[in-house]
């Protein structure tokens, strides 16, 4: 019961400098378990749908039983403390995580409800599907800025000259970058600035038939105002496309994304709407990673 | 890990435990000056008053500089706009304490006078209601706050009693409506407080469960 | 007032001074025999540089105007054909140990490899003498090439996995990224960027391998006239220097100078060009 005497003015003073702030507690919820997948009743549509996926490096396990969906034409982000495995799922997308020798992945990755992690799937035709960008920028030194786009195509064997040179203008403007290049695309790519250069390795990604692109933090190597350009890229690209992106920087994982996932030591901690994890997160280690407590 | 976020956010905190203090301060005198019809304390309050609007503006710098600086989230989030909010309603709470100040100099001047008996009550709510609800919300105490919802009820029903009592009197006798009127005013100079006091109180809920529970009533009040 | 904080140390200052003249006096004591070699050969080799050297035959002692052109377009000739025999297999071996070579069966590559590129010249020429010379019954010019191309290839290979370990693996995965085979990523980005440290490479192997005398001696032998087919003795400018230089004859003598000359010059051209390609490269490398 609160006490309903009057209290003297001093007792007051004293009781005001002895009360101190407790410490915040989580969102008196019960805890949910992440969510498992299943695919949304409203109207997102699941791009990708990923279950039960465990990954290792050799002996060592990196992914322990990730589950979440990709909805399509939206930002999902990925966010967590160094070595939190997030590089690791992103590359386990596009299958380029069996690249490395030692690599290995179970579980299930389905794309438009095809399993792309079945035997019979050849990882190169998933990534012409499933485009990938890279932290460093990497544009090929000994091509120029218009063979860059157009290497995609070429590799892939499409020689037709007026459909290159029309997709390649289409993916530049697609980065937001053929104002930028259109009179020296005869350029050697290593000429351009950091923020273009990761840029044309956008466009480089979308002039083939990719409809997804992964991201694997694009803007930790650029400087802030090319990672604004980046940022607004991609609010113009999900329109068309599909994307992820990993990002150590949460504030960015904020602004961009619709939803985000959040790693912590190979496991998926929590997956949701964007701004309820950053206003009213479930688990208490998602809040205290945002809020700045660890990592 | 102490975060320099927390430094900055447990001083603000105890700026707003102090306007608090001032506004309870202040509730208390100002009906003191009408029960005792001693004018002294009613100077005091116009001190106070001062005081609470430096604090007004202080705080309210102290958590934009919060929210532009450390940019915030989750509940570090919703504890700081929770401040903001709190501020204002803190301010308001001050702001009729005066108006109780004022009414009070303009019935000690009428013949007379008759204290109805709510008022004493009226006040030590008014006044355990601010204290609860800032408890709350600097304990996190989602507990505090929903007694201070249950205790609105019961000065909305004082401030009803007396409002029918003055009127009951103001109609018998005519003579007795200035007083009346006032007696009224400062009846609902403290029914506003206790709105505040609510309002501060769906504030601390809200910080702490990010529920918004505002204009919901029959939910809220459980 | 304030004395000087940064005030230069004097026994510092000193020592750096006795350390640059050493460092100096190193490189001057380096120099001079680099310095006497060219002096020695530019001013012996330099009467004889005319026309009829580079036109004319080797003609005997006592008749005027004896060159050594068949010596030169000999060396060429062999160099080409342990080119066409050395340069794939040394580039593809490289390529594959750079990009393929994690393995055991990489590791063992690597140091028969390094072995092979540490066998005396004349053993592998004598080698060469026994697997060609002696089934084909005669000296030739095959057999040298050949002999040649057993010193190209660990040379190329190596070089080449340096270069192509070189390019970044960003480009690599870029590449795989694009939905692209392994092998056609290696082919059409790796080896693509790598390409002129590759050049290098080869403009350097050739280079050296022109310069060697003992796998000659026995598989391409020599030949004072022009080069009638690959399968017969050919002249080559390192035999034709040692012959002229061990014979009795002043004439003869002048003229391996003159030989030795013109071979240290193609060494320079050659590294001057490997120099100008690598800096070229550079600009290019953001």
């Amino acid at each position: 019961m609160p006490p309903e005497e009057p209290v003297s003015t001093d007792t007051m003073e004293k009781e005001a400098k002895q009360r101190t702030v407790a410490p915040p507690m989580v969102t008196a919820r019960a805890p949910q378990v992440p969510d498992q997948g299943q695919a949304g009743g409203d109207k997102d549509q699941v791009k990708i749908q990923v279950h039960g996926l465990n990954a290792w490096f050799g002996e060592k396990q990196v992914l322990h039983d990730v589950n979440f969906k990709v909805v399509e034409h939206q930002v999902t982000a990925m966010i967590g403390p160094s070595g939190c495995g997030k590089s690791t799922l992103i590359r386990c997308l596009n299958r380029m995580h069996e690249t490395v020798s030692g690599a290995e992945l179970k579980g299930s990755i389905r794309y438009e409800n095809q399993e792309i992690l079945a035997p019979d799937v050849d990882p190169v035709a998933v990534r012409r599907r499933i485009g990938m960008v890279f932290q460093k920028p990497t544009p090929f030194p000994t091509l120029t800025i218009f063979e860059n786009v157009a290497v995609g195509m070429r590799l892939h064997g499409i020689h037709d000259q007026k459909l290159v040179t029309a997709t390649v203008e289409r993916s530049l403007r697609g980065a937001a970058l053929w104002d930028e290049v259109k009179d020296v695309l005869h350029k050697p790519g290593g000429s351009l600035s950091g923020g273009q250069q990761q840029r044309l390795c956008i466009a480089r990604a979308l002039a083939i038939e990719t409809d997804v692109l992964l991201l694997d933090e694009p803007c930790s190597a650029l400087d802030p105002i090319s990672t604004a350009k980046v940022e607004e890229l991609l609010f113009e690209l999900k329109n068309k496309y599909t994307i992820v992106i990993v990002t150590h920087n949460m504030q960015q994982a904020a602004r961009v994304s619709e939803r985000t996932v959040f790693m912590l030591n190979g496991k998926l901690i929590e997956y949701g709407p964007t701004d309820k994890m950053f206003t009213a997160p479930d688990n208490r280690l998602t809040e205290d990673y945002i809020t700045g407590r660890f990592g | 890990m102490q975060r320099h976020f927390e430094e900055e956010f447990n001083a603000l905190a105890q700026e707003l435990l102090k306007m608090g203090g001032h506004c309870e301060r202040m509730i208390q005198a100002s009906v003191k000056a009408l029960l005792e019809r001693d004018l002294t304390h009613s100077a005091q309050v116009l001190k106070w008053e001062e005081q609470v609007n430096v604090l007004h503006v202080q705080i309210d710098e102290a958590c934009m500089h919060l929210l532009a600086l450390q940019n915030p989230v989750a509940s570090d989030l919703r504890a700081v706009i929770a401040a903001l909010k709190i501020n204002n309603d803190l301010e308001r709470i001050g702001d009729q304490a005066c108006n109780i100040t004022q009414n009070t100099i303009d019935l000690l001047k009428s013949p007379g006078l008759r204290i109805p008996e709510g008022m004493a009550r009226m006040t030590e709510l008014a006044q355990s209601m601010v204290r609860l609800a800032l408890d709350g919300y600097v304990k996190r105490d989602v507990g505090l706050a929903e007694h201070v919802l249950a205790l609105e009820d019961q000065v909305d029903a004082l401030k009803d009693q007396i409002f029918n009592e003055e009127l009951a009197d103001m109609t018998r006798n005519s003579v007795a409506v200035p007083r009346g009127l006032d007696i009224i005013l400062i009846a609902r100079n403290l029914e506003k407080i206790g709105d505040h006091a609510t309002n501060i109180a769906e504030d601390v809920i809200f910080m702490v469960k990010a529920k918004d529970i505002r204009h919901h009533l029959d939910q809220a009040k459980a | 007032m304030a004395e000087n904080l940064f005030k230069v140390d004097v026994k510092r200052a000193r020592i750096d001074r006795l350390m640059r003249g050493l460092c100096w006096a190193g490189l001057a004591v380096a120099l001079v025999p680099l310095l006497s070699l060219l002096f020695m050969v530019i001013t012996r080799g330099w009467h004889r540089l005319d026309l009829d050297f580079f036109m004319h035959l080797p003609r005997p002692v006592g008749i005027p105007g004896g060159g050594m052109s068949n010596a030169l377009v000999g060396s060429i000739e062999l160099v080409a054909i342990a080119s066409v025999i050395g340069m794939p297999i040394g580039v593809l071996a490289g390529i594959f140990l750079a990009e393929y070579g994690d393995n055991r069966f990489a590791k063992t590559v690597r140091f028969y490899a390094d072995v092979l590129s540490g066998v005396p010249s004349i053993v592998t020429g004598i080698f060469a003498y026994q697997l060609v010379v002696k089934p084909m019954h005669g000296f030739s010019g095959l057999a040298g090439g050949f002999a040649l191309s057993l010193m190209m290839i660990p040379l190329i290979a190596r070089i080449t996995e340096e270069v192509v370990r070189l390019v970044p693996t960003g480009l690599r995965e870029a590449a795989l990224a694009l939905g692209v085979p392994r092998w056609r990523s290696i082919v059409s980005v790796v080896v693509r960027t790598a390409m002129s440290g590759i050049a290098t490479g080869l403009l350097l192997a050739a280079t050296r391998v022109a310069s060697e005398t003992a796998p000659l001696l026995f598989t391409a032998f020599n030949n004072q006239f022009w080069p009638s087919g690959l399968n017969q003795p050919t002249a080559s400018l390192t035999v034709q220097i040692f012959t002229y230089a061990i014979s009795p004859y002043q004439e003869w003598q002048d003229v391996a100078w003159t030989g030795a000359l013109v071979l240290l010059m193609m060494v320079l051209l050659a590294s001057l060009a490997s120099r100008l390609t690598v800096s070229k490269n550079r600009q290019i490398q953001l």
